[in-house]
């Protein structure tokens, strides 16, 4: 990454930084997991309560296959939903800003369902379709995706600089060509601040879908297993599959922002972030 | 007799000191005001005018020098409430009312809700906003927001104000009018004021000297003598006495390289 | 418009209990659209009417009561574990706030923890219930719930506090601070804590809604009785005999989460009215 033309001083400096960064964390991290290791031999914790680290990560390597295909599963249902709410949070939004009384209907809704739990839906997809299949699952990540969606994008293609629209009016442009021109642009990085959201939120749901019953196959679902044979290492070890999922969504969806706007990029950087 | 108000001694200010990207924000820098002055430090953008401010005013450690507020280490004088500033933004606390922010000094300093309340009244009389005082911030015009930022740099009688240009944000009517009021408070209450300004006008009218300052490395280029009496009025700014003294810190001000790169760094 | 929506919501659902086909659409084998048939979708009246009915043949009272009072259950706990996660959010943050190298070391893993989905932990930590006794004390199952919905609530309070206490206040007003010699505490008190405010009612709406996702998720991954929670789960088993009562749990979740985000909805209004009007701020 570093640009060769860097003095040697420079070099050095930003080496430094890098460090002084990177320590903290660091060392708050590792120190988090030698206390929570020694608090676990010294105060005798049953298994039931905490499995010290070494024993999580033992799990963790010992069963790699295992988790791979709890993970698959769930990573597949969170992935679908994601990419279906979005598409359909993206169109949606689109005729919400043709269509006032849609959209007026639409807008509460969408507030409101940000402050109920709404994955208890699952309960009722079960019965709607088949409890065995993942259609519910997915339905549901669907559902939760695109309400994120659909409420980013749309003040994304609403709240436009007043400014650029009297200068697209100035030169007497049409609707669709401001929409091409201003709308859309503008709405690009409300999309990314969504699908940061989203990302995330599809694998917890995706997850939690799994909770209400149905195939044992996912995540969730076997962490539920492992403790009802008492196996919480194993448990544990799904957790951290499950956190390595989330983080792998998360930072997809933040490498495509880098690539599709180089000139969101170029301005974190200026901004120095 | 009586120490100075300000007293700055071989004052240096060097930002970054050490490292290579190291900037000398002020050399030797030395001025006494007395007591009941108006000074006001004009210059271009990275004279440090504001820097040298935040000096006497303590925000900022001298790299060398001294700085002494009523014959006291600026340090002592800051911890004594010994001066009271003023910004462009009047930076009111936007969830007390009018009186409430008046009070903030007096509250810190440990004073009882009775005595504080009745000081800030008195202010906000002095200040003429006696019927706002229980309006909150953004109901107020800039001007008079500036006007509470005042009262409030003067709660506590301070013998020095501090400003760092109070009126720069207002439109050129309201800052006339804040100017007499600026006038006529400090003519009632005695306090010696260091002011900083960009604007011409605003130092010669306001000010008994103008210190007129040229950037890097910030230092003093002149003083100006400015006595325009003692009652100011409208009429003031249409004396040929007034385009005079005008005329010489422009005169003054003249030659300097006016660049605008880089610059606004140094003025924190 | 809200009770438009929900109308308009309501309408579509018996459109489609029309047109739909009676056991759901088929696509590669795979049901995609859902069955339109009474069991699977009851109708809007149904649900409604079904609250006056008792929970179950021969049992006294309605169904309203019964879910009234698994809500009440789930609220409390999502309550405790709300001010027991703010609490501690809060607490963090002015650590970081005054202490850098605690936010430097603490803050990345702050932002990861938002990335992951940590309700994974839900039925780990709700094991714990009747098991786990420190000292004389045994570990009740409900705790473990109001824990989790703590510890979901305290990231969204934590970052966004920090970032209140940090970036809220202007230069011009710390400075001021300064020039009276203000001590830290009294920066925070005066200064901070206040200009912060902006900042902490969206955390906290978060939280609330976080911590009642907490709750609930911990009670239906075990079943942890007495909330909606498992009122939803018992009566989804129902739903080829009984199929309005499942909505009545699911609706009563869903008036939980409000009523949470109306009480911090209330904390907004009490501590912003002195604010300036939102069109002052641009």
């Amino acid at each position: 990454m570093r640009s060769t033309t860097f003095t040697g001083s420079r070099r050095v400096r930003t080496n430094h930084s890098v460090v002084e960064v990177l320590w903290p964390p660091l060392v708050f991290g590792l120190g988090f997991l030698a206390l929570w290791e020694l608090a676990v031999k010294v105060f005798d914790f049953q298994p039931y309560f905490l499995p010290p680290p070494s024993a999580i990560w033992d799990q963790f390597k010992e069963n790699p296959q295992l988790i791979w295909n709890a993970t698959k599963v769930s990573g597949l249902n969170a992935l679908i939903g994601l990419l279906v709410g979005t598409a359909l949070g993206i169109a949606i939004s689109f005729l919400l800003g043709r269509f006032r009384l849609v959209n007026e209907l639409m807008t509460p809704l969408a507030i409101a369902l940000n402050a109920v739990p709404i994955f208890v839906l699952v309960a009722v997809f079960n019965n709607m379709f088949s409890i065995t299949s993942e259609v519910p699952r997915r339905l549901m990540v669907t559902l939760v995706v695109y309400f994120i969606v659909l409420v980013n994008v749309t003040r994304g293609l609403r709240e436009v600089g007043p400014t650029q629209l009297e200068l697209m009016r100035s030169y007497a442009a049409s609707e669709v060509a401001i929409l091409r021109k201003v709308r859309v642009p503008n709405a690009v990085p409300y999309l990314f601040t969504a699908l940061k959201i989203a990302a995330p939120a599809a694998v917890i749901t995706a997850f939690v879908s799994e909770y209400f019953g149905g195939s044992q196959n996912g995540l969730g679902s076997r962490i539920v297993a492992s403790i009802a044979i008492s196996k919480n290492a194993t448990a544990w070890a799904y957790v951290l599959g499950a956190c390595l999922l989330g983080l792998t969504f998360y930072l997809i969806t933040v490498a495509l922002e880098r690539v599709t706007t180089p000139g969101g990029v170029a301005a974190r950087r200026r901004a120095g972030a | 007799m009586t120490a100075a108000a300000v007293e700055v001694k071989r004052l240096t200010k060097t930002f970054n000191a050490g490292r290579p990207d190291a900037v000398d924000a002020l050399v030797d820098i030395d001025l006494t005001i007395r007591p009941g002055e108006f000074v006001s430090l004009i210059g271009p953008s990275g004279c440090g005018k504001s820097t040298q401010l935040r000096l006497i005013a303590n925000l900022l450690e001298p790299t060398t020098g001294e700085v002494l507020v009523n014959g006291k280490p600026a340090r002592q004088a800051r911890l004594d409430q010994d001066y009271g500033m003023a910004f462009q933004q009047a930076g009111l606390f936007e969830w007390r009312s009018v009186v409430k922010n008046v009070e903030l000094p007096l509250e810190l300093k440990g004073w009882n809700k009775e005595k504080r309340h009745g000081r800030a009244l008195e202010m906000l009389e002095l200040v003429k906003l006696p019927e706002f005082a229980e309006h909150l911030p953004w109901q107020l015009s800039g001007g008079m927001q500036q006007r509470v930022a005042i009262a409030r740099a003067l709660a506590a009688h301070p013998p020095l104000l501090l400003m760092d240009e109070p009126f720069g944000a207002l439109d050129e009517m309201t800052r006339e009018h804040m100017q007499a009021e600026l006038l006529r408070i400090c003519g009632e209450t005695g306090t010696t004021v260091v002011f900083v300004t960009h604007s011409i006008p605003e130092a010669v009218y306001l000010s008994t000297r103008v210190v007129v300052m040229s950037p890097r490395p910030g230092r003093i280029k002149t003083l100006v003598d400015v006595n325009l009496g003692s009652t100011r009025t409208v009429d003031t700014r249409e004396d040929p006495a007034f385009f005079r003294k005008v005329t010489e810190v422009r005169e003054a001000l003249r030659g300097m390289q006016v660049t605008d790169l880089d610059e606004a760094g140094l003025e924190p | 418009m809200f009770v438009l929506s929900l109308v308009a919501v309501a309408v579509l659902w018996e459109l489609y209990k029309l047109v739909g086909p009676q056991d759901g659409g088929k696509l590669f084998g795979i049901t995609i659209l859902p069955r339109a048939n009474d069991i699977a979708m009851p109708h809007v009246w149904d649900m409604l009417s079904r609250y006056a009915e008792p929970e179950r043949r021969g049992a006294s009272g309605s169904i309203f009561l019964v879910v009234l009072s698994g809500a009440w259950f789930s609220f409390r706990l999502a309550l405790t574990g709300f001010v027991l996660g703010t609490s501690i959010g809060i607490g963090l943050a002015v650590l970081m706030a005054r202490y850098r190298i605690v936010e430097r070391g603490l803050l990345p893993y702050l932002v990861i923890s938002q990335t992951v989905p940590l309700i994974a932990l839900a039925p780990l930590v709700v094991s714990w219930g009747g098991k786990l006794h420190i000292g004389g004390f045994e570990w009740p199952r409900w705790l473990s719930a109001a824990v989790l919905g703590a510890f979901l609530a305290f990231f969204p309070v934590a970052v966004g506090t920090l970032k209140g206490l940090t970036s809220a206040p202007q230069a011009a007003s710390l400075e001021l601070m300064d020039s009276y010699a203000a001590s830290w505490r009294q920066t925070l008190f005066k200064l901070r804590f206040p200009a912060a405010v902006p900042f902490m009612i969206p955390a906290l709406k978060l939280a609330a809604t976080a911590s009642v996702i907490g709750v609930v998720v911990a009670e239906i991954s075990t079943g942890l009785a007495g909330g909606v929670g498992r009122l939803i789960i018992e009566y989804a088993r129902e739903a080829t005999s009984d199929p309005a009562k499942v909505f009545t749990a699911v609706f009563g979740a869903a008036a939980l989460g409000l009523v949470m985000a109306g009480s911090v909805a209330l904390i907004d209004l009490a501590t912003m009215r002195t604010r300036p009007p939102k069109e002052a701020f641009e």
